[in-house]
């Protein structure tokens, strides 16, 4: 503890962190661990005096509850976050000494863990490693542990390095494409390679990085973009262009934009506009299943604030592998389900409960396809008065604005990374693509962007691909000129190309007039909302981003956006297994029937839903629980404003299982699903609107774009069949694990349809629970045996 | 006014829930209150909202009660010395006790994690302007740091200061004696946890479809958070509709 201080604050009565973290270490194997104790730790760079200590402490321990401890204890387990993860705890130290008047030092924060039991060296680095700390984010010392300082006078080197591709070979192509990290193929080096032979000069590494991330299978869906071919030379239709001829053909009339922008728009009553969109976070969750999960939620609510509506509601859908996996038995660098299980949940739990959003439709499921390769299905629905999303786009002349949070070395390179399939040692690279969310900055965000109608004239969110990817879609066909050393940094000693491309979270860029400026300012200012104008938009169609004098990227917008060779693929259509199953014997209904309301795939999902706030807004007419003790699942779900006589449904449906079998008569039943669910609440069958979100494996696997094509074709069909248009979508593709035995661990097809519908009526809403004995109970459509893929088989021992 | 710090969410409801009293409110933000303390001698009633007030970072409600304390600390105390009545809603009930407007602390849930879900509160005789002799109402909590902790909550009871207790088998979080909200020593400074600004609508109730008679619109009187004796304004807009206790169907 070279010269500093710290603080070591322990809970008087028992830790209700200590449970959980034992239940966890014995459920991974650990059992020579009897107790864990907590304790948090607060690291001051300077030395204090006893005034200063003693005023700390009446800030930071509260006596009713808390001791606080200036001397550094022994042994025990410790962890810190690894240096450029953000920090909030020590944001907030530092913010309380200034309020009560103390001189300002580097504040860091850890955690303490005091391990009880018998656990040699062994079990305690195992136990460190595998629960107390997560490595992407976190390091771990057996003792007290140093801290790392914010270096709050780093400088930055602003070299460019130029990487001259215009005459490599194609093996050497691929070999820069491998080494950066690009996950672009032949075809699309080839075009970068020709780009910059005819421009005469050689691509700076920020300008490949760009390309990279424009081109991402993340931001430009080459797959559902991509000239498909079957083996017998027969053309299958682009995969959007389906799901947009559909859409066309059913000619809703409550449509207002579909498949354009950050999320679907639709009008279900005069006046008012509706936004949705759901996106999935599976790699990050992987890795860091609470960051990945709480950005998820963070980036889905700001696609719709990028849509220009106010955020009023988020969805979840997860699936995991089963929480009583063997440890012994995953894959190498593969997380415990369990541990992935509460990651994910407590992130998406963080973000919406702080945001103060409810969380209110969603599903958990669990499969051994899963277990390598969780997925992280998010949604958000925003309101907004007709016409206010309807935005003119940059004008040349318009400020590039970028608002909310500070740009740090958080999520380099993340929709490259989210565009590759993951391996053993995907976790160690990839730490810096995974951050933690901050939900109070968003909130702030949300809060000022209800004040600035009119102040903008186009509004997008920084997501994957940070301000290359916001700046670069606003600039399409306009053009902009910024300048990274303008923007606002957590830290200083950032390279240009590391502002440029960070994924830091809770920023949206704006194209605000310039005689809108000053009041767009003010507003910020009222609400603690930074807001920084980085340059313009120019109006020559060329994007150039600068580090003061020094150019470090200069790309025509067209060539950025319509360069990529459109992807020729070869889809292998599936042969579905449709042969009608015989009921399987069923010695003892009874049991069968308790097995399968015990199956955690049916189990009601209460344990996880109400670690959401699902009843702040006071919109929840029909809520995810239902029932007497309110402990049942719901179908659908209804949110109302208050003062409103109509509200909207929200159904979900999902059948990967089903998937497995038949991937177009999965699509079919999953729509139906999505669309009975909204209905059977209250929803008007006439008012649907559709989601889509496809996390597949491989689609270079021909067999595995067959599937994909099938569930297209099945979900056109189906929309059609119910004049339920699909008003936005997701794709989030090559969701395989290599394993380290050279296995390919894929996840089975899994199609989320969201359906989102108008209930005229929110006071006359219906819930599925059965409301008194001596009702009638009426089924209706026709029952008929088809078992394939049901949990009924294997709670029977099918296979 | 109904006081709002970054990261506070649940102003918009309880601005809301006072509005269908008849209350005039108005969400006021920190800053503005802090560039300004004076505000506080335009207004007749105070209510610190709930939320996630800088995060919840070092404690809930603990950086917030430290900027009012810091900022505005004066100007609350002659507010509650006037006999002006402040409410403290779940975020704004752990800011009251860091201020010290209110006795006790509260710590994290016994599950050592957020819970969302519907509790019935009772309200024991007490100093309490708000709840004194208030029947049982419903409303949600959505807290992680909810369990009321104070040294002797038996010598607080005898003051008259619990104010509200979760009814038997509704402790949702492990509070001392089932203490829900508890009052200072002159009964105008209320803190709970629960929400009572979520339940001002029939259609808000969890059961509500199983109780038909509750169909149509129109709001449910939260009496715990408009109680006529708090407030200064008439109560006109307070409509007639089955009391709670009836309408829960227990």
């Amino acid at each position: 503890m070279g010269g500093g201080a710290r603080l070591t604050i322990r809970s008087v009565a028992a830790d209700p962190r200590s449970a959980g973290l034992l239940a966890d270490a014995h459920a991974l194997g650990i059992h020579t661990v009897t107790g864990i104790d907590v304790a948090d730790v607060v690291f001051f760079a300077e030395p204090l005096g006893a005034e200063a200590r003693t005023a700390i402490e009446a800030v930071l321990v509260d006596p009713l509850l808390q001791t606080g401890s200036w001397d550094v204890p022994a042994g025990g387990i410790e962890t810190a976050l690894l240096p450029g993860v953000t920090d909030p705890a020590a944001t907030a130290v530092q913010l309380a000494m200034t309020t009560i008047g103390l001189a300002h030092t580097g504040v860091a924060t850890g955690t303490r863990f005091e391990v009880h039991g018998d656990a040699g060296a062994a079990d305690r680095a195992a136990l460190a490693h595998r629960l107390l700390a997560n490595d992407v984010i976190e390091r771990w010392a057996d003792g007290p542990i140093e801290p790392h300082f914010v270096d709050e006078h780093a400088t930055a080197d602003h070299s460019v390095e130029h990487v001259d591709v215009r005459h490599l070979d194609d093996d050497a192509l691929m070999d820069v494409s491998r080494e950066r990290g690009l996950s672009l193929d032949l075809a699309e080096l080839q075009a970068v390679a020709a780009h910059f032979r005819a421009a005469g000069r050689a691509p700076t590494d920020v300008e490949l990085e760009t390309l990279a991330q424009t081109w991402s299978e993340h931001c430009s869906h080459k797959t559902f973009r991509a000239r498909i071919t079957t083996p017998d030379g027969a053309e299958i239709t682009p995969l959007l262009r389906q799901l947009r001829v559909a859409t066309d053909a059913i000619d809703a009339r409550f449509l207002r934009s579909a498949f354009v922008g950050n999320a679907g728009i639709v009008s279900f009553t005069e006046g008012t506009t509706l936004a949705v969109k759901a996106e999935t976070h599976n790699h990050p969750s992987a890795i860091e299943p609470f960051g990945g999960a709480n950005t998820g939620v963070g980036g889905v609510i700001r696609d719709v604030m990028g849509a220009a509506h106010h955020p009023i509601a988020v969805t979840d859908i997860l699936c995991f592998g089963p929480t009583d996996t063997d440890p012994a038995g995953l894959p190498d660098g593969v997380l415990h389900p369990r541990l992935v299980e509460r990651g994910v949940v407590d992130g998406i739990a963080d973000y919406g409960n702080k945001i103060g959003l409810p969380t209110v439709a969603g599903a958990v499921l669990y499969d051994p396809g899963y277990t390598a390769n969780p997925l992280v299905y998010a949604g958000c629905i925003g309101v907004a008065r007709d016409g206010d999303w309807e935005l003119p786009g940059p004008q040349p002349g318009d400020l590039v604005v970028v608002l909310g949070g500070r740009t740090g070395r958080d999520g380099l390179r993340g929709a490259t990374f989210s565009s590759a399939t993951m391996d053993a040692t995907t976790g160690d690279v990839a730490g810096a693509s995974v951050q933690i969310g901050d939900p109070i900055t968003e909130k702030l965000l949300i809060d000022v962007l209800r004040e600035c109608g009119g102040l903008y004239t186009a509004i997008t969110d920084c997501g994957a691909g940070g301000l290359s990817s916001a700046v670069g879609e606003m600039a399409e066909g306009v053009g902009a000129d910024v300048d990274m050393a303008l923007a606002p940094l957590k830290y200083p000693g950032l390279r240009p190309w590391e502002i440029w491309l960070s994924e830091a979270q809770e920023r949206m860029v704006m194209a605000v007039p310039p005689a809108m400026w000053v009041v767009l300012e003010e507003r910020c200012r009222r609400h603690g909302v930074e807001a920084t104008s980085l340059g313009t938009f120019t109006g020559d169609g060329v994007l150039r981003v600068r580090a003061g004098d020094l150019t470090v990227l200069e790309l025509d917008t067209h060539f950025l956006h319509d360069g990529r060779p459109q992807r020729a693929m070869v889809a292998e259509l599936p042969t579905p297994r449709r042969d009608p199953a015989e009921p399987p014997a069923c010695p003892d209904p009874a049991a069968t029937l308790l097995a399968l309301l015990a199956h955690p795939n049916i189990a009601s999902k209460e344990r996880i839903i109400r670690r959401y706030d699902h009843e702040i807004r006071g919109t929840s007419v029909v809520r995810p629980l239902v029932g007497a003790a309110h402990d049942g699942p719901a179908d659908g779900v209804v949110l109302a404003e208050p003062a409103d006589r109509h509200g909207v449904a929200i159904g979900i449906g999902v059948n990967p299982w089903y998937g497995v079998a038949d991937p177009e008569r999965m699509a079919h039943a999953v729509v139906d699903e999505a669309i009975r669910n909204v209905v059977a609440v209250g929803a008007d069958p006439a008012m649907v609107a559709l989601l889509d979100n496809f996390s597949w494996g491989d689609p270079r696997r021909p067999s595995t774009l067959g599937e994909l094509a099938m569930a297209v074709q099945g979900c056109c069909d189906a929309a059609l069949a119910h004049a339920a248009p699909f008003v936005s979508g997701k794709d989030s593709l090559n969701n395989e694990y290599l394993g380290s035995d050279g296995q390919r661990h894929a996840v089975p097809p899994t199609l989320v349809i969201t359906a989102m519908a108008h209930v005229p009526d929110a006071d006359r809403v219906v819930t599925p629970d059965l409301k008194r004995a001596g009702n009638v109970l009426v089924l209706l459509g026709h029952t008929q045996w088809s078992s394939g893929a049901a949990t009924s088989r294997w709670c029977m021992g099918c296979p | 006014m109904v006081l709002a710090a970054p990261g506070t969410n649940r102003d918009h409801d309880v601005a809301f829930a006072l509005g269908l009293a008849g209350a005039d409110s108005r969400v006021t933000l920190l800053g503005e209150l802090l560039a300004r303390p004076a505000l506080l001698g335009e207004v007749q009633m105070l209510v610190v909202a709930g939320g996630f007030s800088y995060a919840d970072a070092l404690g809930a409600g603990r950086m917030w009660s430290l900027a009012l304390t810091h900022g505005v600390g004066d100007a609350l105390q002659s507010f509650v010395a006037a006999g002006d009545p402040v409410l403290g809603i779940c975020n704004g009930f752990q800011v009251l006790t860091g201020t010290h407007l209110l006795p006790g602390s509260l710590a994290h849930n016994e599950s050592g994690h957020f819970q969302c879900e519907w509790v019935r509160l009772e309200a024991p005789a007490s100093r309490c302007v708000w709840t004194d002799a208030l029947d049982p109402v419903e409303c949600p909590i959505a807290h992680g740091e909810g369990r009321y902790v104070h040294p002797d909550v038996a010598a607080l009871a005898a003051a008259g200061q619990v104010a509200l207790r979760y009814s038997p088998g509704h402790n949702p979080n492990g509070s001392a004696a089932d203490i829900a909200g508890v009052c200072d020593p002159s009964g105008v400074v209320l803190g709970l946890m629960p929400h009572p600004e979520n339940h001002v609508l029939h259609r808000q109730h969890p059961r509500h479809t199983r109780h038909r008679q509750w169909a149509g619109p129109g709001p449910v009187r939260a009496r715990c958070a408009l109680r006529e004796g708090a407030l200064r304004w008439t109560p006109s807009s307070m409509s007639i509709c089955p009391s709670p206790t009836v309408a829960t169907g227990r």
